[in-house]
């Protein structure tokens, strides 16, 4: 390896660092606010190496990894989250637990694994870089270990997230026993010419491959676990599985369906789209039943899961940059949701019931408008961010004229707006003013990066200029 | 930037009311009068400077632009102009805002300053539709608006507020959205024939769309239909203003519906006039169906509010029937209707929201003999249930008079039938006159009259409805170069895209040519 596969290298290798940086760190002396402190100095070195990484791109490093502009740009957006939920899980930690430290190892673990996700183009690496983010992941979910729906969720991720993998390794052994390379540009070059000769291999490998891929995004009919994940899991968790797990597997997916031109193949596009319709009606119409805002916010995950395959189906240049532009803004305004429910956690736990919403504008205003955007925002309400990452989706899709998958995105938001207005109406509805009582002041950090998430989803909503210009500076590389 | 600053100046009055009204509901209540009374002095100053003493008959209809680059790379830029029509709602919007306000001086007692941040956010938001030249952008205040309504509803509303207002939303959110896919739908067929990425509206008037012009013209017209609220899309629109708090039901009324209008006149009919002339004879059918069915709906109701409710479905039938009669008497006819029904039915729901106020109910049955005791308002009531009913003399008549000329000529059973609407209104609007203010006194009601404040506001509206009725000239000189303009465009349009079509236009075209020459 030379100085500059190194330099490309760089933000994982600091990941990495940081990692073991704070666990020594615990071991010689436990304090919370060092190991958020250390965790968020890696993660900010981390983000500045990738300016010198940038210097080198695009570079393959090994056979496993490539460091392009793509690969670095989902990394940022990933050590944005991985920011964000430290402050969030700081604030949620410090309400419960004993051994808090430990909470930050693993995050940060899980952003390295992500990571590789993201800058991986060979089988290996995809694998490495998704088993150390499921890893991590089952200990994330399970941390409130003395909580019953916090292990009952590490345990069902666990054996879920297991028999994916298998499916998923299945799959790309059948593809290797097929092309004989793990690489996806020698995949696709020995696709190329084979397609018709022995295409059943390659289709049942693709199918399972998508099975696995399909329960890390958690479409339907792979989505059964994201409710009861979301809701056990603590809410900074749940942001973390929501965005970054989600986040690193759609790069992957549109990576990899971009090297081997899986676009061509009629059959996996009818399935991706089956799959699309089918997780826009279930996440939809199933939220409409819950009085829980975390399995509300589950369900609608599902949706937007769908709304993405749908920019994803339409290939080409608009997919990547629809796709990615649709993650920046879900992941600003997911990781919001769920850092205000971790930012209203208190002595007596979660407020996660609608209930405890009621009214909760009058008391708390700011919160709740702050709030009120991201449901909005994920609703598609223009002034959000959300709206403008609706609308390149139905750019993508009406330009490829994929009217009936537009049309079932269009009927299906519409009914998604009904629970999201819900939980707005809720939160506005007129209380008693008797029963206003003073709440107590909300942690400064979490305030503070939670109205930078907003003041962001106001401006990408308002003025999408920059995040456009960015996304096709950077992402349209692979394409 | 005068344009800019029509959108600017309430936007910036709502966050001031909010930020600092929370300790004095009066400063609230002045920085949205003043913000919104500003507006309406700078849009009668631009109406005086464009038209009082200016020959009607010249050609230019747009009067003011302004164009920024906002979204380069999609095409998008924020490019505002007004024309004679949108002068008029510009007008009328702020002047309907004002008087939202002041009406809502004692009404409203709770929440004040988030209450005036919610109305002057809906302001903006209608005052950028009236003005959005380029479709993204048009659409992007389409929706503005609709989110503060839904707090004003859904927050400052009566018993059932959640429910109206979450169906307001979804209804108007859903044809929203149904836009957006022909705005794109229409931006891409752009750029396949011109290889340029544009939503600008005077980029896109005259691309010949075949076939998709009648699944994109749908788009914009079920979302529209949906505002206006032409039948079978009305039912959000009776629970919305019952339950909206009195200044919310005189937006949705006033302004609201007339968006609707405006998109019909600005967009469908000048983007898509072949498709229009397609489905002209089922819009008009549907203005038909409104005007009676609305008609009857509001004859079946006890509950005061919910009556006045139901005219407007019948009386913005009136307005679709006219604009898909394409002629120019029926154009302005609809435009003086959108402009007299926003100020007639607008102060019948000031006078119910009063009334509610201070007596706790809207039900007629309780109601009967108020003459004696409230003979201002009983008087007030009277004059705008007959302009309601089109009473000559009123603006209300002039604008159901020139519709049903202008649509006589295009389709005379429909017209004929829709004439019968005037014998519904009359009916529903005596019979409110009748069991409210008549007869005997089923309870001893004792509620004050009304005040200066209150006598103010009906005077002004009084006068307009009046004035425009005795001399309509200004509402219609104003209009006349748009709705010129519109007409050449369309008839420019029509060449066109049968210049571009198959053979059989073409022979039958021959045809015409042949005959017209064997004349000479």
């Amino acid at each position: 390896m030379a100085a500059e596969d190194f330099t490309a290298l760089m933000p994982l290798i600091i990941l990495a660092a940081a990692a073991l940086v704070v666990l020594l760190q615990s071991a010689i002396k436990r304090s919370h606010g060092t190991a958020l402190i250390l965790t968020c100095l890696g993660l900010a070195a981390a983000f500045v190496s990738m300016f010198y990484a940038a210097d080198e791109l695009p570079r393959q490093v090994t056979a496993l990894l490539i460091i392009d502009s793509y690969a670095l740009f989902f990394t940022g957006l990933i050590l944005f989250a991985a920011f964000a939920v430290a402050i969030f899980g700081y604030n949620y930690l410090n309400l419960y637990l004993e051994n808090r430290e430990e909470f930050y190892i693993v995050l940060l673990l899980a952003s390295l694994g992500s990571s590789v996700l993201v800058s991986s183009n060979h089988f290996m690496s995809f694998f490495l870089g998704l088993e150390i983010l499921t890893v991590s992941l089952y200990v994330m979910i399970g941390y409130m270990r003395k909580d019953h729906f916090s292990l009952e969720a590490g345990i069902k991720y666990l054996i879920l997230a297991a028999a994916s993998s298998a499916f998923l390794l299945f799959g790309m052994a059948l593809l290797y026993a097929e092309t004989g390379t793990m690489e996806f540009n020698g995949i696709a070059n020995a696709i190329g010419g084979l397609v018709e000769v022995k295409g059943i291999y390659i289709l049942a490998g693709t199918a399972l491959f998508l099975v696995g891929a399909g329960f890390k995004l958690a479409v339907a009919p792979f989505h059964m676990w994201t409710p009861d994940v979301y809701e056990g899991a603590p809410a900074p968790v749940t942001a973390f599985v929501a965005t970054v797990s989600k986040g690193a597997m759609a790069a992957l997916l549109l990576r990899y369906f971009i090297a081997v031109d899986g676009f061509e193949y009629t059959t996996i596009l009818l399935a991706l789209s089956i799959i699309a319709v089918a997780s826009m009606f279930l996440g939809n119409i199933l939220a409409l039943m819950q009085k829980n805002v975390k399995r509300i916010l589950a369900y609608s995950s599902i949706a937007h899961l769908g709304y993405i395959l749908v920019a994803f189906i339409a290939g080409g240049e608009r997919a990547v940059e629809a796709v990615s532009l649709y993650l920046v803004v879900y992941f600003v305004t997911t990781l919001g949701a769920f850092g205000i429910i971790s930012l209203l956690a208190d002595q007596e736990g979660e407020k996660f019931m609608l209930e405890s919403y009621r009214g909760m504008f009058w008391r708390r205003p700011w919160i709740s408008l702050a709030f009120s955007g991201m449901l909005l925002s994920l609703a598609g309400v223009p002034l959000t961010a959300g709206f403008i990452g609706k609308f390149f989706v139905l750019l993508a899709g009406v330009g490829t004229a994929l009217w009936t998958l537009v049309i079932i995105l269009v009927i299906t938001s519409a009914i998604g707006l009904y629970y999201y207005i819900k939980i707005i109406a809720t939160m506005f509805s007129r209380v008693e003013l008797e029963a206003e009582q003073k709440p107590g002041a909300l942690p400064v950090a979490g305030s503070t990066v939670l109205a930078g998430l907003t003041i962001l989803l106001l401006y990408f909503g308002i003025y999408p200029v920059h995040l456009i210009r960015l996304i096709r500076d950077m992402v349209l590389a692979i394409s | 930037m005068i344009l800019v600053w029509l959108i600017v100046i309430p936007m910036a009055a709502g966050l001031l009311a909010w930020i600092f009204g929370k300790s004095s509901n009066l400063f609230a209540r002045w920085i949205s009068v003043l913000g919104i009374g500003i507006d309406l002095v700078i849009s009668i100053w631009l109406w005086i400077q464009h038209f009082a003493g200016v020959d009607p008959s010249r050609t230019e209809s747009w009067l003011v632009q302004i164009k920024a680059s906002w979204i380069p790379d999609l095409g998008i830029t924020f490019h505002l102009a007004i024309d004679g029509i949108s002068l008029l709602l510009i007008i009328l919007t702020a002047l309907l805002g004002l008087i939202s306000v002041i009406i809502s001086w004692t009404e409203i007692q709770r929440r004040v300053a988030f209450f005036h941040f919610n109305i002057m956010w809906i302001l903006a938001g209608i005052l950028g539709v009236f003005m959005a030249m380029d479709l993204f952008l048009f659409y992007f205040f389409w929706e503005m608006m609709l989110i503060p309504m839904y707090f004003l509803i859904g927050i400052w509303g009566h018993a059932n507020r959640r429910y109206a207002a979450i169906k307001f939303f979804i209804f108007t959110q859903a044809s929203g959205l149904l836009m957006l896919l022909s705005i794109l739908g229409l931006y891409f067929i752009h750029h396949s024939q011109t290889g340029v990425y544009t939503y600008n509206y005077f980029d896109l008037l005259g691309t010949s769309l075949g076939g998709a012009s009648r699944f994109l013209m749908l788009g914009f017209f079920v979302a529209f239909a949906v505002k206006l609220p032409a039948f079978p899309f009305h039912p959000w629109l009776a629970d919305a203003h019952t339950e909206a708090p009195t200044a919310g039901s005189v937006i949705l009324a006033g302004l609201l519906l007339k968006t609707g209008a405006y998109g019909i006149i600005r967009f469908v009919l000048p983007l898509f006039p072949e498709a229009s002339m397609e489905i002209a004879t089922l819009a008009m059918i549907l203005g038909v169906i409104s005007i009676i069915y609305g008609a009857i709906l509001a004859f079946a109701q006890t509950d005061l509010k919910r009556l006045i409710a139901y005219t407007s479905v019948s009386h913005m039938g009136f307005v679709l029937l006219a604009l898909f009669a394409f002629n120019e008497q029926a154009t302005q006819g609809a435009i003086m209707q959108m402009i007299c029904h926003g100020l007639s039915t607008g102060a019948l729901f000031i006078l119910v929201g009063r009334m509610q106020e201070l007596m706790h109910t809207r039900d007629m049955d309780r109601m009967g003999g108020m003459w004696q005791n409230v003979p201002r308002m009983s008087g007030v009531a009277m004059f705008f249930a007959l302009a309601s009913l089109g009473l000559p003399g009123m603006g209300n008549f002039v604008g159901e008079f020139l519709i049903l000329i202008g649509s006589f000529q295009a389709n005379k059973v429909i017209t004929i039938i829709a004439a019968s609407g005037l014998v519904f209104a009359a009916i529903y609007s005596l019979w409110i006159i009748q069991r409210v203010f008549h007869g005997e006194q089923r309870e001893e009601w004792k509620i004050p009259d009304l005040r200066a404040r209150f006598i103010g506001v009906f005077a002004v509206m009084i006068i307009i409805l009046v004035v425009l009725g005795l001399y309509p000239r200004p509402v219609i000189d104003t209009a006349k170069p748009s709705i010129d303009t519109m007409q050449k465009n369309m008839e420019a349009n029509m060449q066109i895209d049968l210049e571009s079509s198959g053979t059989a236009n073409l022979s039958s075209d021959d045809w015409m040519i042949g005959v017209e020459s064997e004349r000479d």
